[in-house]
């Protein structure tokens, strides 16, 4: 009875530092898109980009990027988690032991990733069955556990939220773009439509590009070339935006 | 035979890196030199060996439909393998802590070497991937895990060797400066997983 | 104050007491989604399957209306054992075949289904084997010569977009109908995926295989031809269908 006693005060406690901390935030005298605000969004979309500059969560992200439709959803799912993830953490950040910081952030990352996969799995159900195991992986994209350590837990819980959906986002645009020119080369396909005309089985029969000879690039298809898009990628930014050059 | 089959299989055919590209962050930052690779790689396959089949057991045994009704049939019925995700990453982060533990008492030289990998470990996509595609691929038992867990781990090592192999070499090479470090990584790994490739179809 | 959270948070006590409360809130709310969702997954799944049953017969329906069409066309669901005996302890819709195929011969279970859609009789049986990467599955309906395929499903787990993966796709499924699954002699050898089979002939057990996808196409041939084996001995007791299996 007692310890249930010492549980419900210390959890009341809890929230009411929650409280305070998450009001304390939103009363900061920053507009709430301010420039320094603005740049947290916008910041990881290039100059700071998760894949290409921070090197950061590309394990799940290359496997599903053979079409655009589940690259989306990938990035949304990401983009869910870590939106959230880093809201939860920055608001907890005053009350995790840091002796056990790691492993909280692991049962808040994983469970909030478990929640996308049922939703996903009530609700999408086709595109649960095509990302199946790499919605799991989510937990262990380094971007979700790299901006929790690196931003959340110094930093205020809108800035946090904001942080979490840029960094997503960035990772995101990196996925669409590879699964556009994956989808659009390897099947002449954008979402499951056939944008450069119809192949088919003779010349007669094809409209559009193909008509003409135009074949696919099957090779688009496999997954080594997901990665040499990727480095195809980082090369044309950093010939645009010198300053990112690595000395070696 | 079966087990050898599994275990070239997920070696060379179904290789972490270069046919799911699972643990590419610290293959991507731990890849700078040879020695440092091996640490890593040798980490890799020890947690996998040890995790795989730890899961295994949980997944059969607690966590799958039906999987509890070692303890009843009132339990016949029990699904709890939504929470299979939290389950298989608390097993890998507290396996990794204890391997961490483990070898800084016995092993002081070895834990020298590891040194920071150790606790990367836990997030690496490739240990969570291990345990992720055993679950899918429904082992009949614990030796197919074992060998599984294995393989997967040695395929890992194996292509952080390579790579780090070949950058130390490429450092060396005239590379167009914006496509230095990370870029030709890419691109070379991806030029290495196609070498993989013509692994397919081997059958044993 | 800050300093005093420090020191607070740092407490074996305080450490303590935080992962109880942080594990029993998780859990709470993770059995409360998982449990709340459950009933739509496990109809998902459901549905998906009646989806595909049907689809081998003709009926194309989306997810939603495929429990009324299943309820209405097909007229048997059977268990056979590997003697070609029904069953009944057993509910033939639930069979899960990855589990079954992991048995001994002996002691497997073989789900059939039989649908009648315009006065026709359709045996509709399930599939599963090894494809590149994974497991493919699927369905497949033969007439009730037990010889002409009326149509096939196939799905998979992991095969390569845009290659294997084109096993799920309408021209490769098309391409099954009323072809042979019997040889000239009687013998049941299923329908092969061979490259380059061009011509029409539906009386060669061949179909044409997607190119670059050599070894998903085998594990489909190797699919068909196993398991069509198992039910040889259903239909041999089966006294009013007129068979020409040897």
């Amino acid at each position: 009875m007692a310890k249930e006693k010492i549980h419900e005060a210390s959890k009341a406690e809890e929230k009411k530092q929650e409280m305070i901390l998450f009001l304390s935030d939103s009363e900061e005298k920053e507009h709430f898109l301010s420039k320094g605000n603005r740049k947290l969004l916008t910041d990881p979309l290039d100059d700071n980009n998760p894949i290409t500059v921070q090197v950061l969560g590309i394990c799940s992200a290359l496997a599903i990027t053979v079409q655009l439709e589940p690259a989306l959803v990938m990035a949304i799912a990401v983009m869910g988690v870590m939106a959230f993830s880093n809201m939860i953490i920055s608001m907890l950040r005053n009350l995790i032991p840091s002796r056990i910081r790691i492993i909280v952030q692991l049962v808040i990352v994983a469970s909030l990733v478990i929640l996308v996969d049922q939703i996903l799995r009530a609700y999408a159900y086709d595109v649960s069955k095509q990302l199946s195991v790499f919605v799991g992986l989510i937990i262990t994209n380094c971007i979700v556990m790299g901006r929790l350590e690196a931003f959340a837990l110094g930093n205020g819980v809108y800035k946090s939220f904001l942080d979490g959906i840029g960094n997503a986002a960035g990772y995101g645009l990196i996925l669409v773009i590879v699964a556009f020119f994956r989808e659009l080369l390897g099947s002449g396909k954008l979402f499951g439509f056939e944008v450069l005309g119809h192949q088919g089985s003779t010349a007669a029969e094809s409209t559009g590009l193909y008509a003409f000879g135009y074949e696919n690039n099957g090779l688009m298809l496999l997954s080594p070339m997901a990665l040499i898009v990727v480095g195809l990628l980082i090369w044309a930014q950093r010939a645009r935006n010198r300053t990112l050059i690595e000395e070696n | 035979m079966e087990l050898v089959n599994l275990f070239v299989r997920s070696i060379f055919i179904e290789n972490m890196i270069f046919a799911y590209f699972l643990g590419m962050c610290s293959y991507l930052a731990v890849s700078k030199t040879v020695k440092t690779a091996v640490g890593l790689g040798a980490a890799v396959i020890f947690v996998l060996v040890v995790t795989v089949p730890i899961n295994f057991l949980l997944d059969t045994y607690l966590l799958r439909p039906g999987a509890l009704s070692w303890l009843g049939a009132e339990f016949k019925d029990v699904d709890l393998s939504f929470l299979s995700f939290i389950m298989f990453i608390a097993v890998i982060a507290s396996m990794v802590q204890l391997v961490e533990m483990v070898v800084e008492k016995f092993a002081p030289a070895l834990y020298g070497a590891l040194g920071i990998f150790l606790p990367l470990i836990a997030v690496n996509c490739a240990i969570l991937g291990g345990s992720l595609f055993m679950q899918q691929k429904n082992f009949l038992g614990i030796s197919e895990a074992v060998t599984y867990g294995l393989g997967s781990g040695i395929g890992w090592f194996l292509a952080i060797l390579a790579i780090a192999a070949i950058r130390e070499k490429i450092a060396y090479s005239n590379v167009p400066a914006p496509l230095k470090g990370l870029g030709i990584t890419f691109i070379i790994t991806g030029l290495m997983a196609l070498g993989f490739m013509s692994f397919m179809g081997i059958k044993l | 104050m800050e300093e005093k959270g420090v020191q607070k948070t740092n407490s074996n006590g305080y450490t303590f007491m935080f992962a109880i409360i942080l594990v029993v809130v998780v859990a709470s709310v993770l059995a409360f989604t998982a449990t709340s969702l459950q009933p739509t997954q496990r109809e998902n799944v459901r549905q998906e399957k009646m989806q595909n049953i049907l689809a081998t017969v003709g009926i194309e329906t989306d997810r939603p209306g495929a429990k009324v069409l299943y309820d209405k066309y097909i007229i048997e669901q059977l268990a056979l054992n590997s003697e070609g005996d029904v069953d009944e302890s057993v509910d033939a819709f639930e069979v899960d075949l990855s589990k079954e195929l992991k048995k001994d011969d002996d002691k497997q279970i073989f789900p059939l289904y039989i649908a009648e859609v315009e006065g026709e009789k359709y045996y509709i049986l399930p599939l599963r084997g090894n494809g590149l990467w994974n497991a493919i599955f699927g369905y497949i309906s033969l007439k009730d010569d037990i010889n002409t395929v009326k149509g096939a499903t196939f799905d998979h787990v992991g095969e390569t977009p845009g290659l294997g993966a084109e096993i799920t796709k309408e021209w490769f499924r098309e391409a099954f109908a009323d072809e042979k699954v019997l040889d000239e002699n009687g013998n049941m050898v299923g329908v092969s995926v061979v490259k380059g089979n061009n011509g029409p002939s539906k009386d060669d057990n061949k179909v044409d295989a997607i190119s670059g996808a050599t070894i998903t196409g085998d594990g489909v041939s190797d699919m068909i031809s196993e398991r069509l084996k198992r039910y040889i001995p259903y239909f041999k007791k089966q006294g009013d269908i007129k068979v020409a299996i040897k």
